[in-house]
């Protein structure tokens, strides 16, 4: 999250560098509440990011030597995290992708807000409760992966544009576009939702 | 539903406006649109919302303990589990 505070990086490069086990437990015992939960985001099953938190870690030790510290830890751990992922996803879904066809994210008159129904008036409980938290969480998973990753690093990790560009190999630009697509396509799922939860006028 | 031609003009500019990240002028032109546009106003509320509620409901970065065991287990760094982990481990 982005007010929080991030964890100081005061990791012996050189000894990651070596495979010090120790100094790799340290790494692991910082970050891997982050990875999971990146995990669960992007899969949305405890199994699945399970696999690919243990993934992220084996192929993390083997990369360190050759990891230069341009990046930091955390930003570069995010996109081996993401990768697998992503890998993971077009595994499961092949069909999903194997045509490279325009989605109708990439639709300028999609973007159009369609409902004007103002929801901010409903109560917290109401706003955060255990079935609305669900219908979050499955309202990002309808994403586009694009949007989805780009939404997720940003705006539920909190990760700056310029560090999700890095994890997303993607330009700043590219960035702000994928993320105001996403949020106006949640705006409206939640508009769905959140309307029907509005005290009736009669 | 949107239909003026300025509230289009502004549409790309609604997340800049509510990450601050838009500049003094254009936001000024902005926040003069929408105190006659009330649909503009409603839209920038939800999308204001929408962000609040994803941040505000993002568990905490916390690893259930079995899976964290497993995964030290999986690294071979079973030494670095610590001591109480490994007793509670142990005694299952």
């Amino acid at each position: 999250m982005s007010d929080q505070v991030r964890l100081e990086e005061d990791f012996s490069l050189e000894a990651l560098q070596n495979g010090d086990q120790a100094e790799f437990a340290r790494v692991v015992e910082a970050y891997s509440g982050y990875i999971y939960r990146l995990a669960m985001k992007m899969l949305q099953n405890p199994q699945d990011a399970e696999d690919i938190l243990q993934e992220t870690f084996i192929k993390a030790y083997k990369a360190f030597p050759k990891f230069d510290g341009r990046s930091k830890i955390s930003t570069w751990l995010y996109r081996i995290v993401t990768n697998e992922a992503l890998m993971f996803l077009r595994r499961k879904r092949p069909d999903l992708i194997s045509v490279e066809v325009p989605r109708q994210d990439d639709n300028e008159d999609d973007l159009k807000p369609l409902q004007i129904i103002d929801w901010c008036c409903l109560p917290e409980a109401e706003l955060m409760s255990d079935e609305a938290r669900r219908y979050l969480d499955e309202s990002v998973d309808q994403l586009s992966e694009n949007l989805k990753m780009t939404f997720i690093l940003r705006d539920i990790e909190g990760l700056s544009t310029k560090e999700t560009a890095e994890v997303l190999d993607i330009s700043e630009t590219a960035v702000k576009t994928r993320l105001h697509r996403a949020r106006l396509r949640l705006r409206e799922m939640l508009t769905s939702y959140y309307k029907e939860r509005l005290p009736q006028t009669v | 539903m949107i239909h003026h031609q300025n509230c289009t003009h502004f549409l790309n500019s609604l997340s800049d406006y509510v990450d601050d990240e838009l500049s003094a002028e254009l936001c000024q032109e902005l926040e003069r649109h929408m105190s006659d546009c009330e649909d503009c106003q409603i839209v920038v509320d939800t999308l204001k919302k929408t962000v609040y509620l994803y941040h505000e409901t993002a568990e905490e970065p916390i690893i259930p303990s079995d899976v964290r065991v497993r995964l030290y287990r999986r690294l071979n760094l079973d030494e670095f589990l610590g001591d109480m982990q490994k007793r509670e481990i142990d005694s299952r």
